[in-house]
């Protein structure tokens, strides 16, 4: 048995890799990932990625973000110690615009950031899992699991058909960078 | 990727013949995989002779205090909160060419947006130094927030000074989130192209896993519009804020409802002219002008048109308010600026500001590298003098005339300013050594749409009939590196 765990198919052509993409899924062989050094526009609707929720999660912290400032000020200037300044009122919602406006942007950004890493497993010094170093230069990679009982050479020939300039069958999932 | 390709008469945002995208990086990450050459040596030593100066003046103010400075009973706000307003101002225009030209789907920003950025991140940097230098006890600076304390007291949510706290500081915690995570696909470049070692170690760090599948890009889009729908207001928020400071006081010459606008839109005018001034000489010593163009430039010179044409009107709005107010403390003020002893200052600032600006009307000047760099450090040195004569033309002389002194900088004062000047260079110049200047990943996805060979190649399959190919070849005739003969035989 062949100890191909990954069959990579390298592009120098974002158009060609969403060619190698369709013909794939004409032969109904599953797509591991796709490796891109750039964002390509349309994959996702080609790969069947759901459209991201990264939206709700911004929304939700930037209320969050609102409401905390809204009640820190609330407590601090009208509950704990309202002061009588020149006879303005104790309650002035014009001061409240800016606290509660920065606050909602800086949660927002805050909090949506720190779900993207988390939701895309992204942290400081966490070990990068490339299939190729190539695919953040200048190569779009599609990674197909090798396991099942596709022949591997079938996969091959496809990609080849739809324009790769290189094949390659990976032993490891990732290369290593240790 | 056909859906992106753009009208074939518009120009093209990167120029160059051949270009793949693994020259891209190369050429991109060609000062930092390489030693530096003698102009980034000289630039830094001089860079750090300046932050040294920043050092000595920011470490006698600290303890020896504000007496240090030329203030004094009358003008207790001078060099140090016009320095602090001109770096604010500078930091506006990171945010507006990544921001608000995002959302414009302005591809054009591409190619700009990471070194604006990071100008934005280090000019705030310098801001917030004047901030904390100006407190007189700068270790006391965690007074300004929020916290439960001994004496039983909280901030004064109504001043001004309060919100410039929080919009600063959020101001530079989102801006920095933004640069960072607009970084990591870049920072991932490098990491793959490192040999195994320190240095790949290091970005491996900072690079935070990235990889570059799909789905990670998915949500990287999403961040990344997401981040510019929230930094466009707060952009506008921040430089209103730092307006209230004067326009919230009853100072004659700083209570006017018009300077949240005219600050924003001074802050866009000074921000672009110190992008300008840095990226010019930048594409030039890294060799990047087939991705910074001719193009850039002259978009950038006509928003610094638009904006400076904006103050302009500003000036001249305060100046008819101030007559039409009938309040004659208001006029005084005013007449005082423009015929009062700091009557060189104030012109000074109408000549960098309002008319030098205009002289971009013309295409010839417009489009001349030597001339736009000179012009945007005339808009730099103008927009300092707005902010001084804003602050100091109307304290000098207040309600009481026994108390009108004249404001003389001592030599810290200078050395403050001067060396900010230098730690904001010797950043910007570590920035571009050791991270990639133009956003490689925007850049790569201009290749197929905008180039100028993507749009040759248009023409070459026969996608335009003769008129258009005409009209092409025209516009063409505005760009600087484009060899016309090539265009000449697709008929």
């Amino acid at each position: 048995m062949s100890s191909t765990k990954f069959i990579l198919g390298h592009f120098d052509d974002p158009d060609d890799m969403m060619h190698g993409i369709e013909k794939l899924q004409k032969n109904s062989i599953p797509i591991y990932d796709v490796y891109t050094p750039m964002p390509i526009h349309g994959i996702e609707a080609k790969l069947g990625v759901k459209e991201s929720r990264l939206g709700y999660a911004a929304f939700c912290f930037g209320c969050l973000g609102a409401s905390v400032i809204f009640s820190i000020v609330y407590y601090t200037l009208v509950h704990d110690w309202p002061m009588n300044i020149g006879g303005k009122p104790n309650f002035p919602m014009p001061v409240f615009v800016p606290f509660t406006f920065e606050w909602t942007i800086l949660w927002t950004a805050f909090g949506m950031v720190f779900t993207f890493f988390a939701a895309t497993h992204l942290f400081p010094g966490r070990a990068p899992r490339v299939m190729d170093f190539r695919a953040t230069d200048d190569r779009f990679i599609i990674a197909v699991d090798a396991k099942g009982n596709i022949p591997h050479e079938d996969i091959t020939n496809l990609l080849k058909e739809a324009g790769a300039v290189e094949i390659k069958h990976n032993e490891r999932k990732y290369v290593s960078y240790e | 990727m056909a859906s992106h390709s753009e009208s074939i008469i518009r120009e093209p945002l990167i120029t160059g013949k051949n270009i793949t995208y693994a020259q891209i990086t190369n050429e991109v990450l060609l000062p930092v995989e390489n030693k530096p050459n003698k102009a980034w040596w000289i630039g830094f030593v001089v860079s750090v002779l300046g932050a040294l100066l920043w050092v000595v003046s920011i470490s006698l103010t600290f303890w020896y205090g504000l007496g240090e400075w030329g203030l004094n009973k009358t003008v207790g706000w001078a060099w140090d909160i016009t320095g602090f307003v001109w770096w604010v101002g500078i930091g506006h225009a990171g945010t507006l060419i990544s921001a608000v030209l995002l959302l414009f789907r302005q591809n054009w920003r591409n190619s700009i947006n990471r070194s604006a950025e990071a100008m934005t991140i280090f000019a705030v940097v310098c801001a917030a130094t004047y901030i904390v230098a100006h407190m007189g006890r700068p270790w006391l600076a965690y007074f300004t927030l929020p916290l439960p304390n001994q004496y039983v007291l909280w901030v004064n949510w109504n001043s001004a000074l309060m919100m410039d706290v929080f919009a600063i500081s959020t101001y530079f915690s989102v801006s920095l989130v933004f640069w960072y995570t607009g970084l990591l696909p870049d920072i991932a470049s490098i990491r793959d192209r490192a040999v195994p070692g320190l240095r790949r170690r290091i970005y491996s760090i900072l690079s935070f896993g990235w990889t570059g599948s799909v789905k990670t890009w998915q949500r990287f889009e999403t961040v990344s519009l997401i981040l510019a729908g929230i930094s466009t207001p707060l952009v506008l928020s921040v430089h209103t804020i730092v307006s209230f400071d004067f326009a919230t006081s009853l100072e004659p010459g700083w209570h006017t409802t018009i300077f949240p606008p005219y600050f924003v839109a001074g802050a866009i005018f000074s921000g672009f002219a110190m992008v300008q001034t840095l990226l010019l000489v930048t594409r030039k010593v890294l060799g990047l002008e087939n991705y910074i163009t001719m193009f850039h430039i002259e978009s950038m010179n006509k928003i610094i048109t638009l904006t400076g044409s904006i103050v302009g009107v500003a000036y001249l709005t305060e100046f008819f308010i101030a007559w039409y107010s009938g309040v004659e403390y208001e006029q005084y003020a005013f007449i005082n600026r423009a015929t009062g002893p700091y009557w060189w200052a104030y012109w000074s600032m109408m000549s960098c500001n309002v008319i030098s600006p205009q002289l971009f009307w013309f295409k010839k000047l417009r489009t001349s590298i030597p001339f736009s760099w000179a012009l945007s450090i005339v808009v730099n040195i103008g927009m300092w003098f707005e902010r001084f004569v804003i602050i100091v033309t109307s304290l000098h002389r207040d309600y009481i005339p026994s108390s009108w002194v004249m404001f003389y900088p001592s030599w810290v004062d200078v050395g403050v300013f001067i060396g900010s000047i230098g730690l904001f260079f010797t950043l910007f110049l570590l920035f571009i050594r050791f991270l990639p200047s133009v956003a490689m990943a925007e850049v790569k996805l201009l290749l197929k749409s905008s180039s100028e060979q993507a749009k040759k190649k248009l023409i070459a399959e026969g996608h335009l009939d003769p008129e258009q190919v005409k009209d092409y070849t025209d516009a063409l005739k505005k760009y600087d590196s484009v060899d016309l003969a090539d265009y000449q035989t697709i008929k």
